[in-house]
């Protein structure tokens, strides 16, 4: 066969298709495939959409805080809740998880990097540009306004004639790819790159429940994937889908929606359920209670959570056998989530406790996320969810789930793992205040929703008025602006956080090593780790890994300290191994990315810039193909453990 | 559609291999056959689509009044026989016979293509029997789910010829025949598609 000598070997590639060599300012991020830098930006990112989404969400509270509103008109209010909850969801709670995930799943099951560092880059880059699709609405035309479910016919054409619900349902496909991407990564990560001794049940749970939210995203995206599209081809090609007028079946809408919908609530809470999991043991001083019930529970959750998603949809006539059929599931699911909460309870019961504010947010978790999920079995009981449904109620239930449950569990996990990641002490004094503000603010705001629900106050309403408002106890107007008040307390407490970053950043505590006492391999490295993560892959005999090389027991079974954590990093490092290869940056994740924006621009205003987006995703996916796997001219292999430098020469 | 081409580029990524793995599958496999599955998911929302709204032809034609079934049933037997041909691209791959790894792939991609110009044929003539995009329910979710997979087939001739490519210029890093065998991999999937996709649509009467 005929060979072409000059392409002799994959890594003496045409200049166009190098690897980026350039390790310092923008490039080191905008190339980078390492796992840390693309979690910190997934969080950063996570984190402007917050502010984003949680600005919109005040206006949405001032506007109802008094009788007739007129800070928004009606049209701007649907597309503000409209967007308040498409950015939450999509834009802020699942990238944040994805983000704790990229930066800890690796360091958790003692790996250097994920199973495909490039795709990886490219999830995160999807995302970002996604989001932004998404956003660009505002300024072109104005935003989506179907509500985030975006029923027909309200999607259609004659209430909702904007762009807002192209860009929407173009901005979630790409978002979407992100997802898959990711999930099919990190699924690999996890099952194929433990550290030797590593086995399934002795993983953290963090990289359990993140494992598990893999396999719903996995399965759950390309669902709303297909019902994008047709969305889409209704709404650009001229095809009729959800059109009643035509024929169609509208439910058909709501059935694949929620049938990614409701696994993407446990999308939503799982990595907080893991998050919490790792911080309620270091805190309480004691292994977490029953780690196999805890495990399973979140692996039936994931199963069962295929199975209730038509809870959603009581309202709708499907018939006595399925809303039969359904609210036992729906009954049932709580099992494994109760099993959970009695986990962490006991976990804490006889504990030395260590009320730090990862603690505190913890805590938090577990009493918020109970209450909100007593009120979601409430909703298993058919007749009684068919009068709540689309009611405040609805509202105050998912809020305390969400917020208090996904929100508080990722705090949770900022406080902890921050001195991790940055090798500062977040401040605790100013912890507190924040936790107790946004406590107190969520219940607040949250709390009064369940009345103004049972009530009868429709969400989604954009004013309402004082003659109908009642009376005594039951005064709308007076639990309206309870809850506006408490959004604004809810901001303080936000904004608390993000002054805490600043002031950390400038000023903060340096970490010592192991400052909480922790239990993992994440904090078996360097504060930040080093770029390799581990200088040796340490070999797992234990769950809970870092604990037992730190302690053992003694000749009357009582826990002694045998070890440091300064000495099991040092033994690590003593034996560090003398070639260690990571991947290289690489210029194609972002140059993929970014035509899919591209791409979808056109299906909205021009076929042919389509094709150009279509051209630029094709160019980027050959330069990634044909790209050398390594970086020309650079040394792969850090010092060796005969160097007193542990840190990786910047490999390309 | 990106998708897929984004697996071609998978099977490149392999910066730790299957020495490092915990499963003893490869990287590049597990990875694969998750795809697979999240794109079951994906055909069965299709599918379910077109047999909800399968009787919904509105004015337009009616199934049986379009479909050419013999016609289709050779360009469905074609489209069976390019698996074969692709095991036997893996098993030239395997076996480290460059000459015929790279004679079975282009005979697979011109299978494949055969099959797409069928369709391309097909969806002109229903079109010229007064069958479009948005004539009824049925046309829309018919065209959607054979359109689909008929992008699925063509991704995979692009993969299988830049495949080709890559082999004959010996720019594939990693091992040749696990990357070959990916690629197969997608392919039977594609075909095994195919055939749930003929059977709903074309043999079972509506």
């Amino acid at each position: 066969m005929a060979n072409i000598e000059n392409f002799a070997t994959p890594s003496s590639a045409m200049g166009a298709l190098k690897r980026p060599v350039v390790t310092k300012g923008w490039r080191e991020w905008v190339f980078t495939v390492d796992h840390k830098k693309l979690g910190i930006m997934y969080m950063a990112t996570a984190m402007f959409f917050f502010v984003v989404g949680g600005l919109e969400a005040v206006l949405i509270r001032l506007q109802l805080a008094l009788p007739n509103g007129k800070i928004l008109n009606a049209d701007l209010y649907n597309q503000m809740f409209t967007m308040h909850a498409t950015t939450m969801v999509f834009l802020f709670v699942m990238p944040m998880a994805a983000g704790f995930a990229n930066y800890f799943i690796p360091l958790q099951i003692g790996a250097r990097d994920v199973a495909f560092p490039r795709i990886n880059a490219f999830g995160f880059w999807a995302l970002l540009f996604g989001g932004l699709f998404i956003n660009l609405s505002w300024f072109l035309g104005g935003a989506a306004d179907g509500g985030w479910f975006m029923y027909a016919p309200n999607s259609g054409p004659i209430f909702s004639p904007s762009h807002g619900v192209d860009f929407w349902a173009l901005g979630l496909q790409i978002a979407g790819i992100a997802s898959l991407t990711g999930a099919i990564n990190l699924i690999v990560t996890i099952l194929n790159m433990r550290a030797p001794g590593m086995k399934l049940m002795r993983m953290p749970i963090f990289t359990w429940m993140i494992l598990v939210v893999q396999f719903l995203l996995a399965f759950a995206v390309p669902v709303i994937t297909v019902a994008l599209f047709l969305l889409s081809f209704q709404r650009n090609f001229g095809a009729t889908f959800f059109d009643v007028a035509a024929g169609a079946d509208p439910l058909l809408w709501q059935h694949l929606f929620w049938i990614f919908g409701h696994p993407e609530v446990y999308i939503l809470i799982l990595p907080s359920f893991g998050i919490i999991s790792e911080v309620l043991p270091v805190f309480s001083r004691k292994p977490l209670f029953g780690y196999p019930f805890v495990v399973f529970s979140g692996a039936a959750i994931g199963f069962v959570g295929w199975g209730v998603w038509a809870h959603h949809m009581f309202a709708s006539g499907l018939g006595p056998v399925s809303v039969a059929v359904f609210s036992i599931s729906t009954m049932a699911i709580a099992v494994p989530t109760g099993v959970k909460i009695v986990n962490w309870t006991l976990t804490l019961w006889g504990g030395k406790l260590w009320f730090t504010t990862a603690m505190k947010f913890a805590i938090g978790l577990i009493v918020l996320f109970t209450i909100g999920g007593l009120s979601g079995v409430t909703h298993s009981v058919a007749p009684s969810d068919t009068q709540q449904t689309d009611t405040y109620y609805i509202v105050a239930h998912f809020h305390y789930v969400l917020f208090g449950g996904a929100v508080l569990g990722l705090f949770s996990g900022f406080y902890y793992w921050w001195p991790k990641m940055f090798g500062k002490m977040l401040n605790e004094k100013l912890g507190t205040w924040n936790f107790w503000f946004m406590v107190i603010g969520m219940n607040l705001t949250f709390g009064p929703m369940h009345i103004l629900g049972l009530q009868g106050q429709p969400r989604r309403m954009y004013q309402w008025t004082e003659n109908r408002a009642g009376e005594g106890f039951f005064n709308l107007a007076f639990w309206n602006l309870i809850a506006s008040i408490g959004s604004l307390v809810l901001v303080v407490g936000v904004f608390l956080f993000l002054v805490n970053i600043f002031i950390t950043a400038r000023s903060g505590k340096v970490a010592p090593l192991d400052p909480w006492g922790a239990r993992s391999l994440e904090w078996m490295t360097s504060n930040p780790p080093k770029e390799h993560n581990f200088d040796s892959i340490p070999t797992v005999h234990h769950l809970d890994e870092f604990f037992h090389r730190k302690y053992a027991e003694d000749a009357n079974g009582q826990m002694q300290q045998i070890a440091t954590a300064e000495e099991v990093l040092k033994q690590l490092e003593d034996n560090a191994d003398a070639h260690i290869h990571m991947p290289s940056p690489s210029y194609w994740p972002i140059v993929i990315a970014f035509g899919l924006p591209v791409t979808c621009l056109g299906v909205i205003y021009s076929i042919p810039l389509a094709i150009f987006g279509g051209l630029i995703i094709l160019m980027g996916a050959f330069g990634w193909a044909l790209e050398p796997s390594t970086a020309p001219d650079t040394d792969f292999d850090p010092p060796s453990s005969s160097n007193t430098s542990k840190d990786v020469v910047h490999v390309g | 559609m990106w998708f897929t081409l984004d697996n071609l580029a998978t099977a490149h990524d392999t910066h730790e291999g299957a020495a490092h793995s915990s499963t003893g599958l490869s990287n590049v496999k597990l990875g694969m056959w998750l795809f697979l599955g999240t794109e079951c998911l994906l055909f069965g929302g299709l599918i379910s689509t077109y047999m909800l709204y399968r009787g919904r032809v509105g004015t337009g034609p009616r199934p049986s009044q379009v479909f050419d079934i013999p016609f289709t049933s050779v360009s469905s037997f074609v489209l069976l026989m390019s698996s074969l041909t692709m095991v036997l691209a893996v098993s030239a791959a395997h076996k480290r016979d460059d000459r015929s790894t790279n004679l079975w792939l282009v005979i697979t991609a011109l299978l494949g293509a055969t099959f797409v110009g069928g369709q391309v044929y097909e969806f002109t003539a229903f079109y010229n029997e007064g069958m479009g995009f948005s004539t009824s329910l049925f046309s829309s979710s018919f065209f959607v789910l054979t359109g689909f997979h008929g992008v699925h087939v063509t991704v995979g001739i692009i993969m299988l010829l830049a495949l080709r490519g890559m082999l004959k210029n010996n720019k594939v890093p990693g091992s040749r025949a696990e990357t070959v065998e990916m690629i197969g991999l997608y392919w039977h999937f594609v075909d095994i598609v195919w055939i749930i996709i003929f059977t709903l649509i074309y043999l079972i009467p509506a």
